[in-house]
């Protein structure tokens, strides 16, 4: 019952955090281009329209199962990150998982949009997956890296060790392994669809993305699964880097303070191409985190 | 001064459809009412850029006029949209693909038609292969007449289709798939051999005779 309700509650409070934070990321783009922008619920209107849109395409079962997968990957990752250190609640699965389990769920979705995707057969889709799966190519060395240099310097894949190792705020990740949040910081921008990166997506201006063949129900679908990881990808780097977090409100201020920094790199950088993102990802995050490395494993005053 | 409230001709087809539809008889549940209301608050708009009509859409969705604030964002492929902006006079290749654009948007859709070409040719008025009056062709909701109208007009035209959206009014897309035999019939007269295939409305269960 009590794993019952505090899943529950976390797929809630990613959601509801999700469309929260989204939609103040769109006003505060509309504030530094000096215009109003939208209300901060703007995103939730968009997601329930959505929900009650008509959904008259079909492709085949796997266009259906895509998205579906794509929300159990979402589902799944946000039940196996702790939200909270030091409480029996908003833990969900993270004490049967760690931080290698984490990893493998992360690909999930970009897998589930590559099978729906194919099978529409719409070639702009198959293009937007072509640079989705391109992009995730030069960003999951760097990233998974970094997480490695964290794993490496608590010697724990557990989430809760690294979590607890950091028990003040001289402690924290962010303090004593500057060079792996260093390395995390970029990849992780781009795992959110943030600006220099955001070329699959591309929000508005190019039809070419993965999401080109849906409307209606499955948009909305994928929408929220969009929300949630995103919420489980920031209080994941919060656990890693930020020490975690004692209640729910500390939560929500360190993920925003995370997600505030993300937002605000992605407002002054303006999009990269495919090619130009995996030529960065693989000279600047990738070089620095071999330094990382080395640092940690060879150089004497290593342990 | 000539003033004619009266349609005149072939005009008065398009109305003589509504005749017998009394659109206060849909009386809306609290569900459907907070359905309502949650779809005028966000309108995706496949812009169609025929004619110069393309132009005032760049500021209406950009800083200057900022439409986002009313929820109003550019959707990136029919699939998602609900509100076609028919930016200006269509030709008949133009018509062809507004018609299938239109029919692949998710229901419910809507079509706001824009400036004085999409209501009776405007300046084309005696062009050989400029359609005349798009409501024959597409269920047109709001008519922004001018020409070319400004963004403050065509702002006005979207807030005058989320108050019908929100009072759940009888839409376009229902008068389209209730008629459907009669816009095929019209696209057939003007398109002929370049009618678009029938698979890309046979989800409107016309007739047999579409």
């Amino acid at each position: 019952m009590h794993a019952v309700l505090d899943s529950l509650a976390m797929i809630g409070i990613s959601y509801v955090m999700g469309f929260l934070f989204y939609g103040f990321y769109r006003q505060f783009n509309a504030r530094v281009q000096r215009r109003w922008g939208p209300s901060i619920w703007q995103n939730l209107f968009d997601n329930l329209k959505f929900f009650f849109k008509s959904e008259t395409l079909s492709h085949g079962p796997m266009f259906f199962f895509g998205p579906m997968i794509i929300m159990a990957g979402a589902f799944t990752t946000v039940l196996f990150v702790p939200f909270l250190k030091d409480s029996d609640w908003l833990q969900g699965f993270s004490a049967s998982g760690n931080l290698i389990l984490i990893i493998y769920l992360l690909v999930v979705g970009p897998l589930g949009n590559a099978l729906a995707v194919g099978s529409s057969g719409n070639p702009y889709g198959v293009m937007g997956v072509t640079r989705g799966l391109t992009r995730l190519m030069g960003l999951e060395v760097p990233f998974f890296l970094g997480l490695g240099l964290v794993m490496l310097q608590h010697e724990t894949t557990s989430v809760h060790a690294i979590m607890a190792a950091q028990h003040d705020v001289a402690h924290w990740g962010i303090l004593t392994n500057p060079i792996a949040f260093a390395v995390i910081l970029l990849p992780f921008i781009a795992t959110q669809n943030g600006s220099p990166f955001d070329v699959v997506g591309a929000p508005v201006e190019v039809y070419a993305g993965p999401r080109v063949e849906f409307g209606g129900r499955l948009l909305g679908v994928l929408m929220t699964q969009n929300m949630m990881m995103s919420i489980a990808k920031l209080v994941l780097v919060v656990d890693l880097f930020l020490g975690g977090a004692g209640n729910f409100l500390i939560l929500i201020l360190k993920a925003f303070a995370l997600f505030l920094l993300t937002a605000a790199i992605s407002m002054v950088f303006p999009r990269l191409k495919t090619e130009q993102a995996v030529d960065f990802f693989w000279k600047v995050p990738l070089g620095l985190g071999v330094l990382g490395v080395i640092a940690a494993v060879w150089l004497p005053w290593s342990t | 001064m000539y003033h004619k409230s009266q349609c005149e001709g072939f005009q008065c087809e398009p109305g003589l459809l509504d005749e017998g539809v009394d659109p206060e008889d849909r009386q809306l549940g609290p569900v459907e009412r907070l359905v309502a209301w949650l779809r005028q608050k966000s309108l995706f708009v496949l812009a169609y850029g025929t004619g110069c009509g393309a132009i005032e859409m760049r500021p209406l969705m950009t800083s200057r006029f900022d439409a986002e604030r009313f929820g109003i964002i550019n959707a990136p492929t029919p699939r998602q949209a609900d509100v076609l902006v028919i930016s200006g006079y269509l030709a008949l290749k133009t018509l062809k693909r507004v018609i299938r654009s239109y029919e692949q948007m998710q229901e419910p859709k809507y079509v706001i038609a824009l400036g004085s070409c999409t209501i009776n040719g405007g300046m084309y008025w005696d062009s050989y292969n400029t359609v005349k009056q798009v409501d024959r062709y597409l269920p047109v909701d709001i008519y922004v007449n001018g020409c070319m109208p400004r963004p403050e007009a065509l702002i006005e035209g979207f807030v005058a289709l989320q108050e019908r959206i929100a009072r759940g009014e009888k839409a376009g897309f229902h008068r389209y798939r209730e008629k459907i035999d009669w816009y095929k019939a019209n696209q057939r007269r003007v398109l002929g051999e370049m009618m678009p295939p029938d698979y890309t409305y046979d989800w409107y269960h016309a007739g047999g005779i579409a």
